[in-house]
């Protein structure tokens, strides 16, 4: 390969152009890119259990039913920290931005806190669906779609709040700092993703559902 | 002119001098050639299934092997050819000439090509150690639920059929991601999206279709899973559960995944005409915009797979409509390919030769497909041989063809020397008699009633002519692969010199050297119009005076 010709037909090109045309774009919008493209797959897989859940739903030959047996008063409590802490994720995200790491430290503690209570609901409703009216997924079709469509957000729940405890982590000696306020976008997209996501399975499960 | 020519004594042996980073590479040109190579082997093993099932049909009453190890060779004839041969062999070649074709460096995440790579060995893998296990899947590719729940399919072989396709579909997702963001966001200076080679474009609508297709599929073998393993109801119909819904979701995937195998084709085959006909492709606009509507389109035909379950007459008529609709932008790329041969000053080199072939193949597949979604023809052919025709014309004489022709064409970039030009072409030949000769038998067969997937069948249904002339193809397809894989072989070792860019092509991947360098390029291109290295080549009259 002769480069030199090759290099020189280019800088003619560029020349001829103007240098101007760059289509080429950062890492960091590489990676917002990136998290589309996983979300809208994760949006994919969200709606087929949605789909699954609605096939099913009433189809259930023998009960519980989720009249019988869903609890409105703790799912409400823990949706509100949910969506609570998609605003707390989103200050601690302007914090960041803004350089305040004090700041950005306090808002991803509550966040974190706001999931795990989440969290902790989910588990208190299902030892009460499981040992106390004995819905299991094997039980009908009811808890075989409950429990996995909730099953499933609640894993997503878990890998954020592992993202984001490391993040907390890593800020504790000072390693995140203003310029990962752009990395830690992809964190926080992530995390509005399951909230939202959750507001969806909260209305086809607990409201319309029921 | 200087630029293009080359010496031979610069040419290094890719593979063997540096082979323990191929372990740990995340270049994608070597994460390229492991895809191809890896699937290369599947193809081999896939291949022999096949004709085990081939020997089985010989003849009537045969009893060479029996019902359970003749389910077991359909069920991972199907599964090795779409899941670890036709698509990881396209992402081989969309891995290792996306970056070059768009003047980058390397994927947008290189150690997450590199885990898709494994995923889609490890799950290969998984699959495969089933045998290991007490026998291999024998539910079909599709692995229709309830056959596949554990009331009807008991032991370990199809947890191993949902393991190793739900490891490879993880691996296959982060592909599509890594391809979509590699296109939209690592393109050199001045290549917009309407300036970059149209395999670019087909690859770029492959990984949004997997994006959508892949995880309602994912979420169904994980339901079958728990179905299986934790003695949920998805698809227990005592329970209430629904058989069609596994229907439904797999098609969903098992349709838009025909085109996830047929665009990368389609973007072989635009690149290799306007090349070996020396004119610029017929339509560069119409082209894409048709990508466009075929990947939207496949996602609403899904159903057609299921006329014959008993879905409502309007539902049979929309998806039947929708069927037809497809071939419309079909039709429109086989007008563009036809139309940039038309007067072209043809070079029938092999990469042009299984171009043709893909053309004339592709276009029967085409058509028995449409006489398919005519919902009475359906109900009529549905599970015969008529259908085992159809779409081995489609994947075999249409993506198998293709993939022939990009392994001559882009050979001598990966490894800088060209393949054997004689042995190419008594394989084409040997290719093209060999398909026809084993597959189209089989419409007849199926038009005269043979169903697919039996095990054997009696001398009285007047299917044994068929039969055997299917053999008889097949094993002239052997020998023809046979031919391929000699060549491959020893072309690495002994083929002529071919020089950074032999067939005077006008994309980006052939301005670097052959092989090229880690990283790719010694200065990231400027790219003016279509076709950068003509304009680099005839600066007398470059093609963006003429594009818009």
């Amino acid at each position: 390969m002769n480069d030199a010709s090759l290099t020189s037909g280019i800088a003619t090109a560029r020349a001829l152009d103007g240098g101007s045309g760059a289509a080429d774009l950062d890492a960091t919008h590489r990676t917002h890119v990136g998290m589309v493209c996983f979300l809208c797959s994760e949006a994919a897989f969200f709606g087929t259990l949605i789909v699954a859940y609605l096939t099913y739903l009433g189809a259930s030959k023998s009960g519980p039913t989720p009249a019988e047996v869903l609890s409105l008063p703790l799912v409400i409590a823990g949706t509100a920290a949910l969506v609570a802490s998609s605003v707390t994720v989103h200050l601690a995200h302007a914090a960041l931005r803004a350089g305040r790491a004090g700041t950005f430290r306090t808002w991803l503690a509550a966040t974190i806190i706001l999931g795990a209570l989440f969290l902790v609901g989910t588990a208190v409703e299902w030892h009460e669906l499981i040992f106390e009216h004995g819905l299991t997924i094997s039980r009908n079709l009811f808890g075989t779609t409950y429990f996995t469509l909730v099953g499933f957000h609640g894993l997503h729940v878990t890998v954020g709040l592992l993202l984001l405890t490391l993040m907390f982590c890593l800020s504790l000696p000072g390693f995140v700092s203003q310029r990962h306020s752009d990395g830690f976008d992809v964190i926080s997209w992530y995390w509005h993703f399951v909230d939202s996501v959750w507001i969806v399975v909260f209305a086809v499960v607990y409201v319309f559902g029921r | 002119m200087a630029v293009w020519e080359s010496s031979a004594a610069d040419i290094s042996p890719p593979a063997v001098a540096h082979a323990p980073s191929w372990a740990t590479t995340v270049d994608h040109k070597q994460i390229g050639i492991l895809y191809i190579v890896t699937s290369l082997v599947f193809l081999a093993v896939g291949g022999l299934e096949a004709l085990v099932i081939r020997a089985q049909l010989w003849k009537p009453d045969s009893h060479l092997v029996g019902p359970e190890v003749f389910n077991q060779m359909f069920t991972m004839h199907g599964t090795t050819m779409i899941f670890f041969v036709v698509m990881p062999m396209l992402f081989g070649f969309g891995n290792y000439l996306v970056p070059l074709m768009i003047g980058a460096r390397d994927m947008a995440f290189p150690r997450l090509n590199a885990f898709s790579y494994w995923m889609f060995a490890f799950g290969g893998a998984v699959t495969y150690l089933s045998f290991l296990a007490g026998g291999a899947p024998d539910v079909g590719w599709f692995a229709y639920a309830p056959l596949t729940e554990y009331a009807f399919s008991r032991g370990t072989s199809t947890d191993y059929w949902i393991l190793g396709i739900l490891i490879s579909g993880i691996g296959t997702l982060a592909t599509a991601v890594n391809l979509v963001t590699t296109i939209l966001t690592m393109r050199a200076p001045g290549m917009s999206l309407g300036k970059v080679p149209l395999f670019v474009w087909m690859m770029m609508f492959d990984g949004i279709l997997l994006i959508f297709a892949l995880p309602p599929v994912t979420a169904a073998i994980i339901m079958l899973l728990l179905d299986r393993s934790l003695g949920a109801h998805f698809f227990d119909t005592q329970a209430g559960g629904s058989a069609i819904l596994w229907q439904h979701l797999f098609w969903f995937f098992g349709h838009p995944e025909v085109y996830v195998m047929a665009l990368p084709a389609f973007g072989i085959i635009s690149e290799v005409v306007p090349v070996f006909s020396r004119k610029v492709i017929f339509g560069y606009e119409s082209v894409a915009a048709a990508t466009v509507a075929i990947g939207v389109l496949s996602m609403g035909v899904w159903a057609h797979h299921m006329f014959t379950v008993g879905m409502s007459d309007a539902l049979d008529a929309i998806f039947s409509g929708a069927s037809f609709l497809i071939a419309v932008p079909t039709g429109i790329k086989m007008f563009n390919w036809i139309a940039t041969i038309y007067g072209g000053k043809l070079v029938l080199a092999s990469p042009m030769l299984f171009a043709l072939g893909f053309l004339a193949m592709f276009l029967i597949g085409g058509l028995t497909g449409i006489m398919l979604a005519a919902v009475p023809i359906d109900w009529q052919v549905s599970d015969t041989y008529f259908v085992v025709g159809h779409f081995h014309y489609v994947l075999f004489g249409g993506s198998l063809f293709a993939i022939m022709a990009a392994f001559y064409y882009w050979f001598p970039k990966a490894t800088g020397r060209m393949m054997d030009e004689r042995l190419a072409r008594w394989q084409f030949w040997l290719m093209l008699a060999g398909f026809n000769l084993t597959f189209f038998p089989m419409h007849i067969a199926g038009l005269l009633g043979m169903p697919r997937r039996i095990y054997t069948y009696s001398a009285d249904r007047g299917w044994t002519i068929w039969n055997q002339l299917s053999t008889v193809g097949a094993a002239m397809l052997a020998v023809c692969f046979a031919v391929f894989f000699w060549n491959l072989f020893d072309s690495v070792r002994r083929g002529a010199p071919a020089g950074d860019d032999p067939w005077d092509a006008w994309t980006l991947e052939w301005a670097t050297t052959s092989p090229p360098a880690p990283y790719n390029f010694e200065q990231i291109p400027l790219v003016r119009s279509r076709r950068p290295l003509w304009d680099l080549k005839h600066p007398e009259d470059p093609d963006w005076e003429h594009e818009s």
